[in-house]
């Protein structure tokens, strides 16, 4: 059935089993910065925890509740900025955004790592904003703003 | 002039459907092919379009009434001298003569025409409300209520210094009526209540609330949006004092709604938005301000809508109010069936009396998920709080799936729902 398999490109098994049992979740003690995410539409909440030090972020975690790719995409990111700078982190967004808003490039499973699972994504324009949550509260606890950012 | 539907009927007179070509139980099936937007398949599928109570498809007698008149009629209303405007204004007098007579109301002077339900709401709130609520003062509504009739009274009620206060549901979704009289208190200045629950479909039993809020002196306003299009209303019989609904969930198109009320109250309000149209003088020392309903509607109106809102009216008179109740009353049955054997799935209100709309949940599998995969096997239905995040808050969820009927909807389309369920259900096993 092709509708079943277009689904898959969406909810691949990663994808299922990082929205079934999230890494990284639950509250960071000792975090340096955390924002909230929210998303209006839908009503997905995220808290995300960070703990900077030496200018690269040592570990974060998440909390809160939304659906499977919102939940799976905090999950993914909140392992994969391990050790990174906020550049980096930067980068990886960009490439990121670009991924669950165009779709897959050639070169996309070297630098993106285990955030190409996201590749479905951009054959469903209303979920970009679930994908894409977790990265803005991350980027807003970084930059320190403590206001709740908002998809909208 | 637009296309003609030609069938074995022919003639232009005869696109109007007339009463007697309906059966008393009248054909979804049928209803069905006077919906183009219908025909259609989305993502390989047929369409199953479950999202009613967000807005209604469009019957062709409405998209041809307001081709009609953009081709053959437009021109501005209450100025011209020539034949356009005279005729424009007279389709226009004419539609508002049409909702009137839709709703039983005494008058077509008690018929203001708005963007919308919610633009009717806070017309009340900013008139009517900003001269009756001062410091001290309580407006109640109730806790099913969409955040358009809760938003401008907490806004009044913040400017004035007075409460809001909400009148509890039950478990089940219905309004606890038990509690009502202990919160009409000798400070409420007005109740603010659903005819039907836009995210439970719970129909609230307005004539009871009426009658108590009455009792106690309380001006009463019904808000419309999601009763209308499916139980009509009777705003003579009901004893309310405002009735606000849109055109867009009736059939009609968007971008007009009603604000039906008392003529006395009507009258008494202050207008809310300045300028042409809404007067009879104009000097730099003062305005004389036009009579009812003109005073609420200041500017050039959606002309077009009104047309097309009467369009749908006509619509819907003739298939008969009662025809379609019966038909949604029997396809929500089959529906709450269908849904009981799906497994894993849990209703989110189960009211005593239900119209238009089911919500529930599938599991621990978000409604947003749900709504994606359902909408893969071409049902379109609405995933989220509904508008109505206070009622999501009360009832412990964030979020619930909602498939919502219409006259056309059909136990094809609820099918489709469950068969894209239990897809659902696979993706997430």
């Amino acid at each position: 059935m092709t509708s079943s398999s277009d689904l898959g490109d969406l909810y691949q098994e990663v994808v299922l089993d990082h929205g079934k049992r999230p890494r990284n979740f639950g509250k960071l003690e000792g975090a340096t910065h955390h924002a909230e995410g929210l998303n209006p539409l839908c009503g997905d909440h995220f808290t995300v925890y960070a703990r900077v030090e030496g200018g690269a972020v040592r570990e974060a975690r998440f909390e809160g509740s939304g659906c499977a790719i919102s939940k799976a995409s905090a999950s993914v990111m909140t392992g994969v900025v391990k050790g990174k700078s906020r550049a980096e982190i930067d980068a990886l967004f960009e490439r990121f955004h670009r991924l669950v808003t165009e779709g897959p490039r050639p070169g996309d499973e070297e630098s993106l790592g285990k955030l190409a699972v996201f590749g479905g994504v951009h054959d469903y324009p209303t979920r970009v904003k679930c994908a894409s949550l977790a990265w803005h509260a991350l980027r807003a606890a970084l930059d320190g703003q403590g206001q709740p950012i908002s998809t909208e | 002039m637009t296309a003609v539907k030609t069938g074995p009927e022919g003639s232009v007179a005869q696109r109007r459907i007339a009463p007697a070509e309906w059966p008393a139980r009248f054909d979804p099936a049928r209803a069905r092919a006077d919906f183009p937007i219908l025909r259609q398949q989305v993502h390989g599928k047929p369409l199953a379009y479950l999202d009613n109570a967000a807005t209604a498809q469009k019957p062709r007698a409405v998209l041809e009434a307001m081709d009609r008149y953009y081709e053959e009629t437009n021109a501005n209303i209450h100025r011209g001298v020539h034949l356009l405007s005279e005729r424009a204004t007279k389709l226009h007098d004419d539609a508002r003569a049409a909702v009137a007579r839709f709703i039983h109301a005494r008058d077509a002077r008690e018929v203001v025409f708005t963007r919308g339900t919610t633009e009717a709401v806070n017309l009340v709130a900013q008139t009517f409300g900003r001269t009756r609520v001062s410091a001290g003062d309580e407006v109640l509504v109730t806790a099913l209520e969409h955040h358009s009739n809760i938003v401008p009274w907490q806004m009044l009620c913040r400017e004035k210094g007075a409460t809001l206060r909400v009148l509890p549901i039950d478990d089940r979704g219905d309004l606890q009526l038990d509690a009502l009289d202990g919160l009409l208190g000798p400070r409420t200045r007005l109740l603010a209540v659903t005819q039907v629950s836009n995210a439970l479909g719970t129909v609230t039993p307005i004539a009871e609330i009426v009658r108590r809020a009455k009792a106690r002196g309380v001006p009463v306003l019904v808000d419309g949006a999601q009763g209308i299009p499916h139980l009509g209303f009777d705003v003579a019989a009901s004893g309310a004092d405002f009735y606000a609904f849109s055109g867009h969930k009736m059939y009609g198109p968007t971008g007009i709604g009603v604000l039906w009320g008392r003529r006395e109250l009507l009258e008494e309000m202050p207008p809310w938005q300045g300028g042409g149209d809404m007067i009879l003088s104009v000097s730099f020392e003062k305005t004389v301000y036009n009579h009812v309903p003109h005073k609420f509607e200041a500017g050039t109106p959606a002309i077009a809508e009104a047309v097309g809102l009467a369009a749908a009216i006509e619509y819907l008179e003739a298939i008969g109010m009662p025809a379609i109740a019966a038909h949604e009353h029997e396809l929500l049955a089959y529906a709450l069936e269908a849904l009981g054997e799906v497994p894993g799935l849990r209703l989110v209100g189960t009211p005593r009396e239900r119209s238009g709309a089911i919500s529930f949940l599938l599991g621990d599998v978000h409604p947003h998920d749900v709504g994606t995969i359902l909408d893969r096997h071409g049902v379109a239905v609405r995933a989220g709080h509904h508008c109505a995040q206070p009622l999501m808050q009360r009832l412990g969820v964030a979020a619930t799936v909602r498939a919502s009927v219409a006259l056309y909807t059909t136990r094809e389309d609820v099918d489709a729902l469950v068969r894209g369920l239990h897809a659902a259900a696979e993706v997430f096993a």
